[in-house]
């Protein structure tokens, strides 16, 4: 290999860095942006609050990656999140033993979470419909699941160990801020360092080089659904103790838009094939802090659609820039 | 310049990425006249064409066409100029009529709005009366033979004003008749005063219809020559630029026991293939014969477990398997290298040690964690063993060249530790050096007990390596070549029946 192809690679290696640096970059640029000019912004409490509030799109988010890498999309997710909520809050209130009510809550929360998202799965492999006409099917079934069993209402409880869950703080940190950041850990090395990981980015990048190389990619497209209902659940949970209640007609409203706008912007390739998990949560934050931001300076809330819009385009116009 | 010129190309160079593609290449193409260009799979031929069609534009370089020097050529520039194209791969659209073809984009219209079908009727069956054939108008594209399909092609080319005809490999697909017809028609155009660019690498076809003759040999000019004074054997040392008994390794001897490693006792598939039986082998190399649309590589892909088969069986080690699916082939110890490199064959913006790894990755892991060290480690082995032109096996595999992603192609299969690999199209669209080492890969495999099955459309290649050729006809083993009798003309005789 003669010296100058070695150093072409170098740079095209110094490129790599650099381009999968952008979503933190630009991160690090809007909180110092954020901090510099607003005292509110940068006060202990206001961050952990953002921290908070981007908990629950944040890990829906990691579900919406894996489906994104894998070549799929899931609209579905936000109102899977509001039925799976529902759903565990509608029981627990026929449970008279408190513990045993919010264990009973959370396995359902989770279960149908999972559940929703294997339905998704199987209509996408087993009939073979695209992933964004199955979901957007399931979308409107799963709300209207959840607006049915909720008579289009709030569901609350009465729990208190709930309640207590939802407001829980350790080490400064409220409880779903953890949760956020012990199932990035978790997915960022699933993605990266287990043969599952790899088989996803397999089955994005080259379907049909994937299932020659003998990849089962449906059993592994079936299983970026399943987590990504997995996630949802785990949200829907979380989402209930916070307020003690769930909105069958808001919880978890466009999420599925959030948790893609933040994996888009993380780096995420659209078609599948690539894409990291710090990059996604980069991605929730850079979302949870200009919303933030745009409250702080007293921005018109009607607006803020127009400024997250903008960024995601913006942000897609920078990967396809990479591409070509 | 000579006044006679049609087409003159100087000093091209093109490259993709790392990879030199053209490297100073130029061609003469005079007034009437058929120009046949030859080189290596990989020469740059497709290259060439692809900048003078305006498919592709060269990094520097000129193409002076009619006098004129030609800039930023276009597909619709070219067009209008009156160099028209007829590909490899037809651009026929199959549920569309054969007029509809024709005029596709150039519709007839009646007051600026309304298509004239009548006219263009008309004017489609004048088009095919010159070609001497009787496809109708009407008929639609998906129903036509091959043959049929690529004279709707040339009825295309010439139904707009054409000076230069270029025709990349046209006669690949035709049998001997067809070829005969194909030829008919180009000396007519010929006369008539158009140019032809004809690419193909069956020389004696070249030597027939050819008056001068361009070679190319690793993306560089080798010689322009008139044809009268060749051989093909001196062409094909032009091409080669070394003895091409050279490129092969010596023909191994058919194994003393024979010991069948896969046996196909009458496949029928939905589609194409129908009561195809052979066997293979342990260490042996067959080479499995015949041309585009027999069947091979459908047969293939049903031992692979991607067709469904309807009814045979297929025995490994003399046990019958069902295999349903490539991760059942695999587990039967059966390797596939798929023909299409690019779709199916590598995952291109994959790295190529996690190329290599694709298949076996189970290997490299410790409770599903994968071990970068070791799966570095074989790549760099499969680096060393195979000479594949890398800085490391880090780099993703599209900025290697087609013949290195082949070779780590190979290695993905080979990594799982197959006793039968079936190899598809193996050289397709490679360059000479990484040709000669994936034929002494496969030698040395098949000597170490390997059941190594090749299917492909280079002659050649299959002759060069194999003392036992099965040849398929229409969706069928139609015959068994051994030893002496494996030559062009008895697999050519078996794969079309016609003498």
């Amino acid at each position: 290999m003669s010296q100058e192809q070695t150093a072409v690679q170098k740079k095209r290696a110094w490129m790599d860095i650099l381009n999968e640096s952008k979503p933190f970059l630009a991160l690090a640029a809007l909180l110092i942006v954020c901090m510099v000019s607003n005292e509110h912004f940068r006060s202990p409490q206001n961050l952990i609050n953002i921290t908070r509030q981007v908990s629950y799109t944040g890990i829906v988010a990691l579900g919406m990656t894996f489906v994104i890498i894998a070549g799929g999309i899931d609209l579905s997710i936000g109102s899977l999140l509001a039925l799976a909520g529902v759903s565990g809050i509608m029981l627990m209130g026929k449970i008279a033993d408190p513990a045993a009510a919010v264990l009973a809550a959370f396995a359902v929360t989770l279960g149908i979470g999972i559940l929703g998202g294997a339905v998704n799965g199987a209509i996408i492999t087993l009939g073979k419909v695209p992933s964004f006409i199955a979901t957007l099917g399931t979308l409107s079934i799963y709300r209207s699941l959840s607006l049915y069993m909720a008579d289009a209402g709030t569901v609350s409880s009465g729990n208190d160990i709930f309640r207590t869950l939802g407001s829980a703080v350790f080490l400064g940190l409220p409880l779903p801020a953890w949760i956020f950041f012990g199932l990035a850990v978790v997915f960022g090395v699933v993605l990266r360092q287990t043969s599952l990981g790899r088989h996803i980015c397999a089955t994005g990048a080259n379907p049909k080089a994937a299932e020659y190389a003998a990849i089962r990619t449906n059993v592994i497209r079936f299983i970026t659904y399943a987590i990504a209902g997995f996630t949802a659940g785990v949200s829907a949970f979380l989402f209930s103790t916070r307020l003690n209640s769930i909105s069958s007609t808001d919880a978890g409203l466009s999420y599925e838009l959030d948790a893609i706008a933040a994996a888009i912007i993380g780096g995420t390739a659209m078609n599948g094939g690539r894409g990291s998990i710090a990059g996604t949560v980069a991605g929730v934050f850079i979302l949870g802090i200009i919303s933030n931001a745009l409250d702080m300076w007293g921005a018109p809330v009607n607006l803020q659609g127009l400024v997250k819009g903008s960024i995601i385009i913006i942000a897609v116009l920078i990967q396809r820039q990479r591409n070509s | 310049m000579n006044s006679e010129t049609l087409l003159e190309v100087r000093g091209l160079y093109k490259s993709y990425s790392e990879v030199k593609v053209l490297n100073n290449v130029s061609l003469s193409v005079g007034k009437g006249s058929v120009t046949g260009l030859i080189g290596e799979n990989g020469a740059g031929k497709s290259t060439l064409i692809k900048c003078i069609n305006g498919v592709t534009r060269p990094d520097r370089g000129e193409i002076i066409f009619q006098g004129r020097a030609l800039k930023h050529i276009t597909i619709e520039s070219a067009l209008r100029l009156g160099i028209v194209t007829i590909p490899q791969e037809f651009n026929l659209a199959n549920e569309m009529t054969v007029r509809e073809n024709i005029f596709l984009g150039h519709e007839l219209k009646r007051g600026g709005v309304f298509l004239d079908h009548a006219a263009m009727r008309k004017r489609t069956r004048e088009l095919l009366e010159r070609l001497e054939s009787r496809i109708s108008p009407d008929a639609e594209v998906g129903t036509l033979s091959i043959a049929e399909k690529q004279l709707v092609e040339i009825a295309r080319a010439i139904n707009h004003t054409c000076k230069l005809l270029i025709m990349d490999e046209p006669s690949t697909v035709l049998n001997p008749p067809e070829v005969e017809n194909l030829f008919r028609i180009m000396r007519a155009m010929r006369d008539e005063g158009v140019s032809i660019i004809y690419v193909s690498h069956k020389l004696n076809e070249v030597k027939e219809i050819c008056d001068t003759v361009t070679v190319l040999r690793d993306g560089e000019f080798v010689c322009e020559r008139p044809v009268s004074g060749l051989t093909a054997k001196d062409m094909a040392n032009l091409m080669v630029g070394r003895e091409l008994s050279r490129i092969f390794p010596p023909k191994l001897e058919l194994p003393e026991e024979k010991v069948p490693a896969l046996e196909l006792r009458g496949i029928t598939l939905a589609k194409l293939v129908h009561d195809a039986s052979l066997k293979l082998y342990r260490g042996e190399i067959l080479g499995l014969a015949g041309l585009g649309g027999s069947g091979r590589t459908e047969l293939a892909e049903a031992v692979y477990g991607i067709r469904r088969i309807i009814s045979g069986k297929v025995l490994v080690h003399s046990r019958e398997r069902r295999i349903k699916s490539p991760a059942q082939a695999v587990a039967a110890g059966i390797a596939y290298l798929t023909e299409d490199r690019q779709s199916s064959g590598v995952i291109l913006s994959f790295p190529l040690a996690h190329n290599c790894t694709l298949i076996s990755l189970k290997k490299y892991c410790r409770a599903s964690f994968i071990s970068r060290k070791k799966e570095k480690e074989a790549a760099e082995e499969y680096i060393r063993r195979f000479e594949i032109k890398t800085t490391s096996g880090a780099v993703p595999i599209r900025e290697l060249s087609g013949g290195n992603q082949q070779k780590g192609a190979i290695a993905k299969s080979l990594d799982h530790e197959p006793e039968i690999f079936i190899f598809d199209e193996p050289t397709r669209g490679i360059d000479i050096k990484s040709r000669s080492d994936i034929y002494y890969f496969i030698s040395d495999l098949a000597r170490q007990g390997m059941a190594c099955l090749i299917i492909s459309s280079d002659l050649e290649e299959v002759i060069g390596l194999c003392r036992r050729v099965a040849v398929m006809r229409e969706g069928t083993v139609a015959g068994v070549l051994e030893n002496e009798h494996v030559n062009e003309k008895e697999i050519m005789y078996l794969a079309t029946g016609v003498k």
